[in-house]
């Protein structure tokens, strides 16, 4: 097995995990970065890619399972008209491959066969602990680009405002679902957001009724979180919402039902009604804060 | 602008996932259905395009015939017309699906402007057809996008990142994956409904190709054994909890 | 389990219910007011809402029904509700597209006058317009406005009520699945639940959609299927944006598309009972974590609302029709229907101790948790709930076909144009009288009669009408006549010139027998059971309170078999009632024999003629008087021949084994066709007959709200032994009867457009001014029951009258379809009106 690893880059914990994942696979193993200085490019990235593959007899490509990871080897597999799986949680070579691979968002999972060469995957993120990577090397990206490879890259990089802890790096969030009620009810979950310097979540629900902006949203179509805790208030715990959960600490649910999905996942429980334990939590931190 | 704009249908799921019993599929015999939520502001995105630029939107899905209905959704908040790869419900690769929706499209007289996916499906999540659909038809591809406006002949993106946001120009005519957040897909209304009722679907019945990437089986993760621990009942537990955000150095 | 939730549940309870919607908190709260407090409240969902129908109910009521029943149970609601501060009157109306409609809101205004309601009015389609200015009035020929239908929220009052039960003592215990129920020797000892077990006397099922399965695990069965009815809301509305309240303008039905459209806040809530039926097994309603929003709210089918979203925009095109205003929310969710539309109410007739509060919907909530209530603790209700007590249902109406069946007919009929005496057409001819066949041959028209097919009229005696000629009555609106015949009143004056032989299959008959069997009919009779072999007593049974149970005839068989004999729609809960008297030891048994034995009625004054033709034995008035009966060989056949009469003639019932029954009939047919004996059907049989006679019927005269002394049957002395009601029964005698039944007659039948008009039964009986009538318990007066006296040449009503209007020869009116037309009080006591001397019966 000679397999190439596109890694974003050495620091970057996903690629880390993926070198480890392709490790598995036994063989040389290869880890890529492509130089960045001419922007983002994704099919001109995944053409470098390809060609280092066949110069090299590469048998397997595989990338992390990000946002580009999986782009670039969407098109490296489309490139190749070869068979591709995301997000993988395991691999293992062989005349087919065989890959289990994530399905909605995590909530459920797929063994599969991959027809096909060279094998084409990307690691599902966290599914493997990731080590540091010894030896990565960085390539150009190639000069034999078509007019179509050329047509897409990132022409202006625009800043995020920094208001407030973002979400998907803050410490605290507290979330709210349906049970909340209205975008008024979220008060009480902002007052204890910013009562624990946290950032505020939501569930689907919420968004599509309008109460939240999409930014706040947590789940599978969402902002995927990972807080020390992560406090799910009124939130039944669909598997769309779980998506997003899964990188948090601690999970602290309050819902007054006791048998809601929700708890399935949690470290811990308040069972009752959202409107009453939310202020009182917050009247409690004030009390113990001595504010 | 002829918009295509191409959905699946999955199923609404609750909290908890069931299969059938040869686990080749969900079971939903409970469930409603719906389109991928990416897929949903897709849809909503080429309703507005249109609404500004004029022209014409299409939904493309390939499904069983009661995909029917989430096209009849779609035509409900705006889209004009319809076309239907009726499938006989079972899976389809990505390579196959991508093949299926390049022959659709190749067969229509017009050419699309520009062709819209959800950034992966709500189910499978292969993330991967709309890259293979711009390949063969030779157009670029931009994913994950969160803002779409037209600029001449050009369409300017927006990547929601870490950092920021990055910024794509695309030529038209171009395929774009938009993500969630786009915009906050509209109710249909009782007469876009009514009206979605009489808008045209064109139907055909593709031959479904080996598939490449071939299921074997689902597999419901296992589910941690964890038991929650069970702080209180209502405002009584305020104190408990404290105590634990305590204890994790959160306050 | 996904929580480690561990609170403890009590080991022990007087009473454990199941299922914490409307229907459960409310049993709690009335049980705890009655001074029951051991009890725990269980419920598989979280609180406040559990995921049942109610946390989807569209939650408004309508007080004004046909049924005295629903409607006093939703009038009680209505109050509860006020009480509990939790009901927002905002008015309602019921608009009709279609002139047939508009009689029924006619009809609807009688019921209202009837039962009490006010204030309602007919109004037109501009008042309409005023009330509701988003409405399309065009489309509307007018409506039935009830300013006092409102809207509630009832899982406040849900809330309310349990809070109220735990601080009286009752234990609640949410996320708590009930996964057994324990029945030892046909008791209930207990219920299993995820949280542990809890020993209970008692056990009440208030499960909604759930309830069959529930009631499974005992053994017992609650027949109902959950049915889907599809709901929308559209929204954001603009007119609506500054709405005051949750609801401001009238809820509205739309009548002739069984569909409402009412205000909910921002939004628009259209609801429809006009889809195709969509049935449910209750083992098949996903658990709370498959859901995607509850158990009870599946993913709404579009295909099955098309019509629907037609028929809303047609009415309200400037909401609906309003490209800004979104369909929101849309749900197929799951309600409870049974085999007849009414509640599942009392023990269930399989298990001591296990009750059902099933099949209730919100406008009844509250009022039937009273009842439930008080029929567990004091053994009888307020309101009384005949029509919907658990134990009416017969075997096979119990299955699921059936209930599938009728629930699937019904289901589109939830604001039909339903006529009193309309028929069921689903699931029919599951019992045949061993007479079908030869009943088929004459043409009868047959209706349901306790799940039997039983001959209603004869086509074959249409040749009677020119022999009667114009002693028989026409019936001229089309209303009256839809099931309806003239040959009902040629028979009934065959039978009474000559003879007529009447199948009577549909009675429901059982023995009581063993040792303590005349204790068993002592203590349920108020009549003196203690009679000879030979006897048939006809009695009143009474509840603790001294109203009426049933009314029904019993004979002594043998010293130690006493045979009950009663009337097939109350059959199974008589049967029922019996049993509970049983003594516990087992040394009086009952034995159903509804299925084993068959009944021939003949009666007329040619009558012992036939059936003295036909047998060798002594049938003379000295050998076989009234009120007994007597064992004669008729052929091979022995029959039992009981001297008693519903329709006032000479006459006998004629039991025999059921397969015999054919040979039977054509014994008697053949031998009463040189007297011009006629087959006779239940129209003459259970209205034309008794009415003459003034006959008194359990289900219309006859009911827990009266008592013995106002039913004028107080004949003869109590009898020494102790019997249910004895105690009140004897004060009642003691005291001036608040009301008593009267026999009424028409004076004119004419309407103001000349059409000569029949009342049915259930219209409000006025002053000649048109003023109600009250009696001194506040109980008004109205037709009880209504129907031709051919004999006589009158119409005749039944009904209650206070003391000041009980008098021979008072002029009263009663209204009918918008108009009111004179009446006479024939009789103030059990006096028939054609021979009041009781002479052919004795003769």
């Amino acid at each position: 097995m000679r397999t190439l690893v596109f890694v974003e880059d050495a620091s970057d914990e996903l690629s880390q995990q993926a070198v480890v994942m392709a490790k598995g696979l036994g063989g040389d193993v290869a880890a890529v970065a492509i130089d960045p200085s001419g922007g983002y490019a994704p099919a001109a990235w995944a053409q470098t890619l390809v060609e280092i593959a066949q110069s090299r007899g590469a048998t397997a490509i595989t990338a992390p399972g990000s946002e580009r990871g999986n782009e670039i080897l969407a098109h490296v597999a489309a490139k190749l008209d070869q068979p591709m799986a995301a997000n993988c949680v395991s691999v293992a070579g062989g005349d087919p491959a065989t890959v289990t691979r994530v399905r909605w968002g995590g909530s459920l999972l797929e063994e599969a066969r991959l027809l096909g060469s060279p094998l084409l995957y990307t690691s599902a993120a966290h599914a493997i602990a990731a080590e540091p990577i010894s030896d990565v090397e960085t390539v150009p990206v190639t000069s034999a680009l078509s007019e179509l490879d050329q047509a897409v890259r990132v022409v202006e990089q625009v800043p995020a405002s920094t208001s407030g802890v973002s979400l998907t790096d803050a410490d605290v969030v507290v979330s709210g679902g349906r049970g909340v009620g209205s975008a008024e009810g979220f008060s009480i979950i902002e007052e204890l957001a910013e009562l624990l310097g946290g950032a505020v979540g939501c569930s689907r629900a919420v968004t599509s009724a309008g109460w939240r902006p999409h930014s706040d949203q947590v789940g599978q179509t969402g902002s995927k979180v990972s807080p020390e805790i992560y406090i799910a208030c009124g939130i039944s715990g669909a598997t769309q919402h779980m998506a997003g959960v899964k990188g948090a600490k601690r999970l602290l649910a309050i819902n007054p039902d006791g048998e809601a999905s929700i708890f399935a996942g949690a470290d811990y429980a308040v069972i009752g009604d959202l409107h009453e334990v939310v202020p009182a939590i917050s009247a409690e931190i004030r009390k113990v804060k001595g504010t | 602008m002829n918009i295509l704009v191409c959905v699946k249908r999955v199923p609404l799921t609750g909290g908890k996932i069931v299969l059938t019993e040869d686990a080749q599929a969900i079971q939903t015999r409970h469930l409603g259905f719906t389109v991928s939520p990416h897929e949903e502001c897709g849809a909503e995105e080429a309703v507005r395009l249109v609404e500004q630029h004029g022209g014409t939107s299409t939904a493309l899905t390939i499904g069983p015939p009661e995909a029917e209905e989430q096209l009849r959704d779609l035509m409900a908040i705006g889209v004009d017309q319809g076309i239907h790869l009726v499938t006989d419900g079972s899976e389809w690769d990505p390579q196959a699906t991508g093949a299926a929706i390049v022959a659709a499209v190749r067969a229509q007289p017009e050419p699309y402007d520009l062709i819209l996916f959800g950034n992966e499906s709500a189910d499978s999540g292969n993330f991967q057809v709309q890259v293979r659909v711009a390949q063969a038809l030779g157009l670029p591809v931009v994913n994950g996008i969160k803002a779409i406006s037209l600029e001449g002949s050009s369409l300017r993106c927006e990547q929601e990142t870490s950092a920021g946001r990055d910024v794509y120009t695309v030529p038209t005519p171009a395929v774009v994956s938009v993500k969630e957040g786009i915009n906050l897909p509209r109710y249909p209304s009782v007469p876009g409904r009514m009206r979605a009722k009489r808008k045209p679907i064109e139907a055909s019945q593709p031959a479904k190709p080996q598939a490449r990437l071939a299921m074997v089986r689902l597999v419901l993760p296992e589910t941690s054994n964890k038991q929650a621990e069970v702080l209180g009942h209502g405002a009584e537990a305020a104190p408990a909890v404290v105590e634990i955000l305590q204890s994790i150095g959160v306050m | 389990m996904a929580t480690n939730d561990s609170a403890s549940l009590p080991a022990r309870q007087r009473i454990v219910i199941i299922g914490a919607g409307i229907v459960g908190n409310s049993v709690a709260y009335h049980l705890t007011q009655l001074g029951e407090t051991e009890i725990t409240l269980l419920d598989k969902g979280p609180l406040p809402n559990p995921g049942g129908s109610t946390g989807h109910a569209s939650n408004f009521i309508f007080p004004v029904d046909h049924s005295k029943e629903m409607t006093a149970l939703t009038k009680e609601s209505m109050r509860q509700y006020k009480d509990l501060d939790v009901y927002l009157e905002c008015g309602g109306i019921e608009v009709a597209r279609s002139e047939e409609r508009m009689q029924e809101l006619n009809r609807r205004m009688v019921s209202a006058k009837t039962w009490g309601i006010a204030p309602v009015s007919l109004i037109s389609p501009q008042q309409i317009k005023e009330l509701v200015p988003f409405i399309n009035e065009e489309l509307l020929i007018g409506g039935f406005s009830t300013p006092g239908a409102g809207v509630v929220d009832s899982l406040r009052a849900a809330t309310l009520m349990r809070e109220r039960a735990a601080q009286a003592g009752m234990t609640i215990a949410a996320n708590t699945e009930v996964l057994d129920l324990v029945v030892t020797h046909g008791r209930i000892r207990g219920v299993k639940t995820t949280k542990g077990d809890i020993e209970a006397d008692r056990v009440v099922i208030a499960c909604g959609c759930w309830s069959p399965r529930i009631a499974r695990m005992a053994g017992a069965n609650i027949p109902l299927t959950p049915a889907v009815h599809q709901m929308i809301d559209i929204g954001p509305v603009p007119r609506f944006q500054d709405a005051k309240t949750l609801v401001d303008y009238p809820i509205v039905r739309d009548m002739d598309t069984n569909m409402y459209e009412r205000q909910d806040g921002g939004g628009l809530e259209i609801g429809s009972y006009a889809h195709r039926p969509i049935l449910m097994d209750s083992d098949d309603i996903p658990s709370i974590e498959e859901s995607a929003l509850s158990p009870t709210e599946l993913p709404f089918t579009q295909a099955d609302f098309e019509l629907q979203m037609e028929q809303a925009l047609e009415l309200m095109p400037e909401i609906v029709g309003d490209e800004s205003v979104g369909v929101r929310y849309a749900i197929n969710g799951l309600l409870s229907v049974t085999l007849d539309g009414l509640p599942l109410i009392g023990e269930t007739p399989e298990v001591k101790g296990l009750w059902s509060a099933a099949a209730i919907w919100i406008k009844e909530g509250p009022g039937s948790g009273k009842t439930v209530a008080e029929l567990m603790v004091y053994g009888e209700s307020e309101i009384d709930i005949y029509d919907s007590n658990i134990a009416r249902a017969y075997p096979h109406q119990k299955t699921k076909a059936h209930i599938r069946a009728r629930a699937s007919e019904g289901f589109n009929k939830m604001y039909g144009i339903v006529h009193p005496a309309e028929q069921w057409e689903s699931d029919r001819r599951v019992k045949l009288s061993p007479y079908y066949e030869r009943e088929q041959e004459l043409g009868a028209i047959f209706y349901e009669a306790a799940g039997w097919e039983r001959p209603q009229w004869y086509e074959s005696n249409a040749s009677l009408l020119e022999e009667f000629g114009d002693r028989v009555t026409h019936r001229e609106a089309e209303w009256e006549s839809r099931w309806w015949s003239p040959i009902i009143n040629a028979e009934h004056l065959a039978l009474r010139d000559r003879a007529g032989y009447t199948d009577l299959t549909a009675f429901c008959i059982f023995d009581v027998t063993g040792p303590r069997a005349l204790d068993v009919v002592q203590r349920v009779a108020v009549r003196q059971m203690d009679v000879p072999t030979g006897r048939v007593v006809y009695t009143p049974v009474l509840i603790p309170s001294g109203g009426f149970k049933a009314d029904l005839t019993i004979m002594r068989m043998a010293d130690d078999v006493f045979r009950v004999v009663t009337g097939g729609a109350w059959g199974m809960s008589d049967l029922k009632w019996f049993s509970d008297h049983l003594p516990a030891d087992g040394t009086a048994q009952i034995h159903d024999r509804t299925n084993s034995l068959t009944t021939l009625g003949l009666w007329g004054p040619r009558a012992r003629d036939i059936l003295s033709s036909v047998t060798a034995d002594d049938v003379s008035n000295d050998a076989l008087a009234f009120g007994r009966w007597k064992a004669i060989e008729v052929g091979s056949l022995e029959v039992i021949a009981s001297r008693i009469s519903y329709v006032g003639d000479l006459g006998w019932e004629l039991y025999v084994p059921i397969e015999q029954g054919a040979k039977l009939w054509d014994t008697i047919a053949e031998a009463g066709l040189p007297h011009g004996a006629v087959p006779v059907g239940a129209g003459v049989y259970g209205s034309t007959g008794r009415l003459e006679k003034c006959y008194r019927a359990y289900g219309a005269e006859l009911e827990g709200e009266y008592d013995v002394v106002e039913a004028g049957m107080a004949w003869g002395k109590v009898k020494d032994q102790d019997f249910v009601g004895k105690e009140a029964h004897v004060r009642q005698r003691s005291e001036t009867p608040a009301a008593s039944m009267c026999t009424l007659t028409v004076d004119d039948h004419t309407s103001s457009s000349g059409v000569k008009r029949y009342m049915m039964g259930g219209e409000p009986i006025l002053t000649g001014d048109g003023e109600p009538i009250t009696d001194a318990k506040g109980r008004r007066s109205y037709v009880t029951s209504a129907g031709s006296g051919p004999s006589i040449g009158k119409y005749i009503l039944m009904g209650y009258l206070p003391p000041e209007q009980a008098t021979v020869g008072n002029q009263l009116t009663v209204q009918y379809m918008g108009e009111r037309y004179p009446l006479t009080v024939a009789t103030i006591d059990s006096t028939p009106v054609f021979d009041p001397d009781n002479a052919r019966v004795r003769s």
